[in-house]
């Protein structure tokens, strides 16, 4: 059995509660002003977190210090950005599926989890021995100048979403019907 | 004493002018406008969190506020600048729109309280008054970005 996604996100935007979201005067408006606040409390606290490990800010402050006083605070951002992103999508599932900014996202996301989780079990490992210095090995460092890059790229490919030059309905070169996947009936004849 | 003259002459000047006529620079200018309200609110909320007895509390206050600050100004200046471009853009448009002077009244009430209130108390430390220092902090930030949001929907 193959996974057709293309299938499951046509399915999913036949359901009520999509289209009630996709015509709705206000809701969408509503989670979608949440998602940008969102921003400013998860890529927000991220940011400074990173820029401790870069030695930038807070260099009064150890690494434990910031990781675990301001992080779970960038924890309950991701929770409040996966939710009403998950919204946003169920909204609009078949445009947003076929956007190629949207893909561009997903794609620095996992590069932005993977960043996470080598910090995490390698970088990380030996942090009792640098957590006081005002300025982390270059290790550290370069993960949070990784984070920072990563993140930053998913705010604004976010962003462009809104836009529709790439769309398959309007007139593209054939390279992004392909990244885009853009199915034959939604492509301009 | 209308500003519309003023609203009207903004736009029509060479850099109101260059991003509307440009497919991407608002788009752009508009990325930048997003990535400093990040930095906004991360820096904001390291220093009302410390307010509220949250986040770095093995620093004092005063610490966490000058470890902030630069950030807190560079992501403003950053912000100022962008939204000023992005505004001379389509000057006319927002003249009409309710949202953006809600938008402005908001940020002159933002800007002095968090400079002339807000910086100023929070590096002596204080006990009692902490609190209500971020929670009102918070509240004008928050109508900030909202009524900006606001702008794009109404």
């Amino acid at each position: 059995m193959s996974l057709d996604l293309e299938a499951a996100v046509n399915w999913l935007a036949d359901q009520p509660g999509s289209i009630a979201l996709h015509e709705s005067l206000y809701a969408y408006t509503y989670i979608e002003t949440a998602h940008v606040l969102g921003i400013m409390l998860f890529v927000g606290t991220i940011a400074m977190v990173d820029l401790r490990l870069l030695g930038l800010a807070f260099t009064r402050s150890t690494v434990s210090q910031m990781s675990g006083r301001i992080l779970p605070w960038t924890v309950a951002g991701f929770v409040l950005m996966i939710g009403t992103g998950l919204a946003l999508f169920y909204a609009i599932p078949v445009r947003s599926f076929h956007s190629l900014w949207f893909r561009l996202k997903l794609l620095l996301m996992g590069a932005a989890a993977i960043n996470i989780f080598i910090f995490h079990w390698r970088v990380e490992r030996d942090r009792d021995r640098w957590d006081r210095d005002p300025t982390p090995p270059a290790g550290a460092r370069i993960s949070a100048a990784l984070s920072l890059a990563l993140w930053a790229g998913v705010v604004v490919t976010g962003r462009m979403i809104a836009y529709n030059w790439f769309d398959c309905d309007k007139p593209q070169p054939p390279f992004i019907h392909i990244v885009a996947g853009c199915p034959a009936q939604l492509i301009e004849p | 004493m209308s500003l519309y003259p003023w609203f009207e002459a903004l736009e029509a000047t060479p850099v109101g002018d260059g991003i509307k006529e440009s497919v991407w620079l608002f788009p752009v200018i508009e990325s930048v406008h997003l990535l400093a309200l990040a930095m906004l609110g991360g820096a904001i909320l390291m220093l009302d969190l410390r307010l509220l007895g949250l986040g770095l509390t093995s620093q004092k206050t005063s610490t966490v506020e000058r470890a902030a600050r630069p950030w807190l100004i560079g992501a403003l200046l950053t912000m100022i600048v962008t939204g000023a471009l992005l505004g001379t853009s389509e000057a006319l448009k927002l003249y009409d729109k309710q949202a953006f002077w809600v938008k402005m009244a908001a940020l002159a009430l933002a800007l002095v309280y968090t400079f002339a209130v807000q910086i100023p108390l929070a590096s002596r430390d204080p006990r009692l008054l902490a609190k209500p220092l971020a929670v009102v902090s918070l509240g004008l930030w928050l109508t900030v970005a909202i009524a900006g949001r606001w702008i794009g929907f109404s």
